[in-house]
C-alpha cells in the first residue's frame, strides 16, 4: 500500500511539478477537439504552454501593483488546494482552500478598479456562490460513504463512491461546467470571443499577471478532474476513474460548444436547484438507510 | 487569590463603578477613570484565566439567602421603573408582560420555601472563556466609547448629552454579563439576564428620539417574551421538586433529559429571543439605531452571547432529542436566511447585524444537536465571532465618523484613503469567513457533527448554502475596500487614542486567536467538552498543521508587494476604448470628462429583506410551535 507521510509529500510534490503539464495537455486536447467540432484544424496540442511562455516574455504592464499580489496569492492557493487534495488531505479543507484561492482572484479583479474587471469580479463571485453548496454537499456525501473526510481514506475505502452517491456525482459534473469556465456558465471570463464582455474578470491582467492566472487554471483543471476521479476511486482499478474523467471532460467540451452563455439568474438558480435536489435526495436516502 | 473574591469582584466592581459614573461630569477625569476601570476588569479576567483555567469546575459556596432577597427587591424596583415607562409611552403589552413575569417569579419563589441554596456561583472552562470575552472585549469597547462618544455628540449637537448615564449603563451591562456566566443558581442567572435586557433597552434608546424609542421598546418587548419563558422554568421546577435543588443548574443538567427537557426547552426559547433568532431577529437589527459601541457590545461580548451561552449550557440535554433537533433547525434556517438578507444590504451596520444573527444561528444549530463535536464547534464559533464582530463594529463606527457614511458603497478604496482603518476592517472580515481564519475551523466541526446526527443532512444542506451566501456578501465588501483608484488622497483625519487603543488590541487578538486556536481548544474547550461527554472533537493534528500553515501563508503573502512594486509600467484602465485617465475618469460624449462609477450586486429580487424575513419568521414560528407540541405530547424526550 502506498500510504504514509513520505508518500503524501511525494504526491504533493508530484502534483506541483506535473500538474501544469498535464493541465496544458488537457487544455490543448480540448482546443483541438473544440476546433474539430467547429470544422477547424486547431492549434498544436502544446499551444497552451507556448501561450503561457510568451506571456512571461511580455512587458510587465499593470493598472495597480496590488493586483499582482492578489493574483500570485490566487495561484499559490490553487496549487496548495491541489497539493492538499493529491496528498490525500482533508477534502473539506481542500474546498475551503479553493474558496480562498478564488476570493483572491476576485479581489485581484476588484483591485484593478476597471468597469469590465469589476463586472467580471461580481460574476465570478456569483459563480463561487453557485458552486459552493454542491462542493460542501459532496464532501458530506463522501463522509457518509466512507466515514472520513480524508481523500486518502476515500480512495482506500472498498467500492466505488459513485455507486452510493450517484446524484451528487451528477451535481458535481453540473457545477464542473461553472468551475472549468465552460459555456453556458462562463460568465466571469470566457474563451469564446463572441460572447465575451471584453475579457471579463481578466480584462486588466496582462503579461506575467495573466500568465499566473492561466497557470492557476491549469492546476485547477487537474484538481477538478481529480475530484471527478475520486467518485470512481478504487485502489484496485484506477483506470475506471481515468475513463470516467475522459468521458466527463468530453461531455464538458460538447456542452461548451453547443450552448451559449446564460444570464446569471439562470446559472445561480439551476446550480442551486441541482445542489438542493442532489443533496437532499442523495444525502436523505443515505441518512434514512 | 480566593476564587470567590475574584468572582464577586468581577460582578460587583463594574456595578459599583457604574454608580460613580452616574455622578461624575464629562471631564478628562471621567475618561481616565473609564480607561483605568476597564484595565482593571481586563486584568481581573486575565487573572481568573491564569489562576483557574486548569482547575476544572469549581463551586463557590456563598450563603445566598440575603443576596436572593436583595435580587428580588431589585427586580421589584426595576419592574416598577419599567411599568412607569411603559405607562408613559403607552406600551401596554410591555406593562402586562412585566407584571406577569414578576408574578410568576414571586409565585415560583413561594413554591420553593425550603430552599437551602449553596454553590450559587461556579466557574468551569466555558465560564472562563465567556468571562474573558466579556472582560477583555467588553472593556475594550468601553475604552473605545470614550473617544467615540465625544465625536458622537460633536456630530449630533441637538442631542442631550447623557454620557454619564451611558458609561454607567455600559459597566452595569458588563457586571450583569459576568453574573450570567458565573451563576449556578438559575434564579440568580435570571436576575442578571433581566438586567441585561434592561441595559440593552436603555442603551438602544440612548438618543430617546421617536425612532430609537420605538426600537428600544421593541427590543424590550421581545426580550420580555423570552424572559417570561425563562420564568416559567421556575414554576415547573418548583412543582416537580419543592426542595429547590433543581434550581441549581448543575443538578438540573445532571438530572438528565427526562426531567430537564422542559426547563431546557423554556430556557432555550428565552435564549432564542435573546440571541435574536428568527422570528425575533428584528430587535437586534433595530438596535443598530444606538451609538456604534452599543451595537458592538450587544453583538460581540454581551446580550446575544448570553442567549447562546444558556443554549450551549443546556446542549447536553438537547443531545439526540427531537426538541434539540428543532432548535437546530431554527438556528440553521436563521443562518441561511439572515446571511441571504445580508447580501441585499448596503448599510454596513445592517450587514453586520444580519451576519451576527446568522452566526448565532450556526452556534445554535450546533448547540441544538448537542453532540460533543457540535458543542466544541459552537464554543469556538462564539469566541471567533466575538472578536471579529467587535473589531468590525468599532471600525465601522470610526470610519462612519471620518467619511460621513456607513454605506459600504461609500467605503470604496478605503485601504487607500484610511489605510489603518481599512486594514482593521479587512482583518475583521477575513476573521468572519475566510479560510484559514477562525470560522472555518468551526464550520469543519459543525459539518462533522451535523452529518453524524440523525436527520442531520437537512442541517448539512442549510450550512452548505449558508456558507456560500456568506462568502458572497463578505467578499463583495472586501472588494469595495480594496478598490483603490490611482493614487488615492490620504484623508487627513485624527483618530482618537481611545479608539486606537481598542482597535489595535482587537486586531492583534484576532490574528493571535487564528494562530493560537489549537491552544485555546486544548486548554479550555476540550476540557469542558470532555468533562461532559467523556470525549471531545479535535481537528486532528495534521489538519491543525495545515490550517496554521495557511494562516502563515496569508500573512506572508503581502511581502510579495515589495517585489511587485519594481519595474512595472502603470497604465490607465480599459474603458471601452475611450481615452481614460488613471484616476478613473474617461472621455464621454461631447468631450466631457466623466468619472467611472462602480457598484456591487445586491440581488434584491432574490435576497430582499422583506421576502426572506417573511419566509424565515414563518418557518421559525412553525418550528417553535412544533417544540411546544412535542413537549405537550411528551414525545422525543
Amino acid at each position: 500500500m502506498i500510504t504514509g507521510i513520505p508518500f503524501e509529500i511525494l504526491f504533493a510534490i508530484g502534483f506541483v511539478i506535473l500538474a501544469p503539464f498535464i493541465g496544458a495537455f488537457i487544455v490543448g486536447i480540448d482546443r483541438k477537439v473544440t476546433a474539430r467540432m467547429q470544422g477547424r484544424v486547431g492549434p498544436p496540442v502544446l499551444q497552451p504552454l507556448y501561450d503561457i511562455f510568451k506571456l512571461f516574455e511580455k512587458e510587465k504592464v499593470v493598472v495597480t501593483n496590488e493586483v499582482n499580489f492578489y493574483i500570485l496569492s490566487h495561484l499559490i492557493f490553487v496549487v496548495f488546494t491541489g497539493a492538499l487534495f493529491f496528498s490525500g488531505g482533508d477534502i473539506l479543507l481542500v474546498i475551503f482552500a479553493l474558496t480562498l484561492a478564488h476570493v483572491f482572484l476576485i479581489l485581484g479583479a476588484y483591485a484593478a478598479v476597471s468597469p469590465y474587471s469589476h463586472v467580471g469580479a461580481g460574476r465570478e463571485l456569483l459563480q463561487l456562490m453557485a458552486v459552493e453548496p454542491m462542493l460542501i454537499i459532496a464532501a458530506a456525501g463522501f463522509y457518509m460513504v466512507t466515514e472520513s473526510f480524508a481523500v486518502k481514506d476515500i480512495v482506500l475505502s472498498p467500492g466505488l463512491p459513485v455507486m452510493t452517491i450517484p446524484l451528487i456525482f451528477v451535481g458535481i459534473v453540473f457545477v464542473l461546467t461553472i468551475k472549468l469556465r465552460k459555456s453556458p456558465f462562463d460568465l466571469a471570463t470566457s474563451h469564446h470571443a463572441h460572447q465575451e464582455l471584453v475579457k471579463g474578470l481578466t480584462t486588466e491582467f496582462a503579461g506575467p499577471t495573466l500568465g499566473m492566472v492561466e497557470i492557476a487554471h491549469l492546476y485547477e483543471t487537474v484538481f477538478l478532474l481529480g475530484i471527478v476521479w475520486l467518485f470512481f476511486a478504487s485502489a484496485s482499478m484506477p483506470w475506471i476513474g481515468v475513463l470516467a474523467v475522459i468521458i466527463v471532460y468530453f461531455l464538458e467540451i460538447l456542452v461548451d460548444n453547443t450552448t451559449t452563455r446564460v444570464r446569471w439568474q439562470v446559472m445561480l438558480r439551476s446550480a442551486w436547484l441541482v445542489a438542493l435536489v442532489a443533496g437532499a435526495v442523495n444525502l436523505g436516502v443515505l441518512a434514512l438507510m | 487569590m480566593e476564587l470567590w473574591v475574584l468572582l464577586i469582584f468581577l460582578i460587583l466592581f463594574p456595578a459599583l463603578v457604574a454608580l460613580l459614573f452616574g455622578i461624575l461630569p464629562n471631564s478628562r477625569l471621567r475618561d481616565t477613570i473609564v480607561v483605568l476601570v476597564s484595565a482593571i476588569i481586563i486584568a481581573a479576567s486575565l487573572c481568573l484565566f491564569v489562576l483557574f483555567a486548569g482547575a476544572g469546575k469549581v463551586y463557590v459556596d456563598i450563603n445566598g439567602d440575603m443576596i436572593s432577597q436583595i435580587m428580588i427587591g431589585l427586580e421589584v424596583i426595576i419592574s416598577a421603573g419599567l411599568l412607569y415607562l411603559a405607562a408613559k409611552y403607552r406600551q401596554y403589552i410591555i406593562a402586562g408582560l412585566v407584571v406577569v413575569q414578576l408574578g410568576v417569579v414571586i409565585y415560583a419563589e413561594s413554591l420553593m420555601q425550603g430552599t437551602e441554596a449553596l454553590n450559587n456561583l461556579f466557574i468551569d472552562p466555558f465560564s472562563i472563556i465567556m468571562a474573558m470575552i466579556i472582560g477583555i472585549i467588553g472593556s475594550l469597547i468601553c475604552i473605545y466609547s470614550v473617544g467615540y462618544m465625544r465625536d458622537y455628540h460633536a456630530h449630533h449637537p441637538e442631542m442631550p448629552d447623557k454620557r454619564r448615564w451611558f458609561f454607567a449603563l455600559l459597566f452595569v451591562f458588563l457586571a450583569a454579563m459576568f453574573g450570567v456566566v458565573f451563576s449556578n443558581n438559575l434564579f440568580w442567572l435570571f436576575f442578571f439576564w433581566e438586567v441585561t435586557t434592561l441595559c440593552s433597552f436603555l442603551l438602544i434608546g440612548y438618543a430617546w428620539d421617536e425612532e430609537s424609542r420605538k426600537n428600544a421598546f421593541w427590543a424590550l418587548l421581545l426580550n420580555l417574551v423570552g424572559g417570561l419563558g425563562f420564568a416559567f422554568t421556575f414554576i415547573y421546577v418548583g412543582m416537580i421538586d419543592p426542595s429547590g435543588n433543581l434550581i441549581m443548574m448543575d443538578t438540573l443538567l445532571a438530572a438528565g433529559p427526562a426531567i430537564a427537557m422542559i426547563p431546557a426547552a423554556l430556557i432555550g426559547f428565552a435564549g432564542l429571543t435573546k440571541a435574536a433568532q428568527m422570528p425575533f431577529s428584528s430587535w437586534l437589527v433595530g438596535a443598530m439605531i444606538a451609538p456604534t459601541p452599543v451595537s458592538a457590545l450587544l453583538h460581540s461580548s454581551t446580550m446575544v452571547k448570553a442567549g447562546v451561552y444558556v443554549i450551549i449550557r443546556f446542549a447536553p440535554i438537547y443531545d439526540a432529542s427531537m426538541v434539540g433537533y428543532i432548535i437546530s433547525l431554527v438556528g440553521g434556517v436563521t443562518f441561511l436566511l439572515a446571511s441571504g438578507i445580508a447580501i441585499s444590504q448596503s448599510n454596513a451596520k445592517k450587514v453586520l447585524a444580519y451576519s451576527t444573527v446568522a452566526n448565532l444561528g450556526l452556534v445554535i444549530a450546533c448547540a441544538g444537536i448537542g453532540s460533543y463535536a457540535a458543542v466544541w464547534a459552537a464554543i469556538l464559533l462564539v469566541v471567533f465571532h466575538a472578536i471579529a464582530k467587535s473589531l468590525l463594529f468599532l471600525s465601522v463606527g470610526t470610519v462612519e465618523h471620518k467619511i460621513g457614511s456607513r454605506d459600504i458603497e461609500d467605503m470604496k478604496g478605503l485601504i487607500g484613503r484610511l489605510p489603518i482603518m481599512g486594514l482593521m476592517m479587512i482583518i475583521g472580515i477575513a476573521g468572519m469567513f475566510l479560510a484559514p481564519f477562525g470560522m472555518l475551523i468551526s464550520k469543519w466541526a459543525a459539518l462533522l457533527s451535523f452529518i453524524e446526527a440523525q436527520y442531520g443532512f437537512v442541517l448539512v444542506i442549510l450550512l452548505a448554502f449558508g456558507s456560500a451566501v456568506t462568502v458572497f456578501f463578505w467578499t463583495k465588501w472586501l472588494g469595495k475596500l480594496i478598490e483603490v483608484a490611482w493614487k488615492p488622497e490620504r484623508m487627513e483625519v485624527k483618530i482618537s487614542n481611545f479608539e486606537f487603543s481598542a482597535l489595535v488590541p482587537l486586531a492583534v487578538l484576532m490574528v493571535a486567536v487564528c494562530i493560537g486556536f489549537p491552544l485555546l481548544s486544548t486548554y479550555l474547550v476540550v476540557p469542558y467538552v470532555f468533562a461532559i461527554y467523556g470525549l471531545s472533537a479535535t481537528l486532528g493534528q495534521a489538519n491543525m498543521i495545515i490550517m496554521v500553515m495557511m494562516v502563515f501563508m496569508v500573512l506572508v503573502m503581502p511581502l510579495s508587494l515589495f517585489y511587485f512594486r519594481k519595474n512595472r509600467k502603470i497604465v490607465a484602465h480599459y474603458v471601452g476604448g475611450r481615452p481614460a485617465t488613471q484616476d478613473m475618469h474617461f472621455k464621454g460624449s461631447i468631450g466631457v470628462q466623466r468619472p467611472v462609477a462602480l457598484g456591487n450586486y445586491y440581488l434584491t429580487d432574490y435576497f430582499g429583506e422583506q421576502r426572506l424575513s417573511h419566509i424565515g419568521n414563518g418557518l421559525c414560528i412553525i418550528f417553535i410551535a412544533m417544540i411546544a407540541i412535542v413537549l405537550i405530547l411528551g414525545v422525543g424526550i
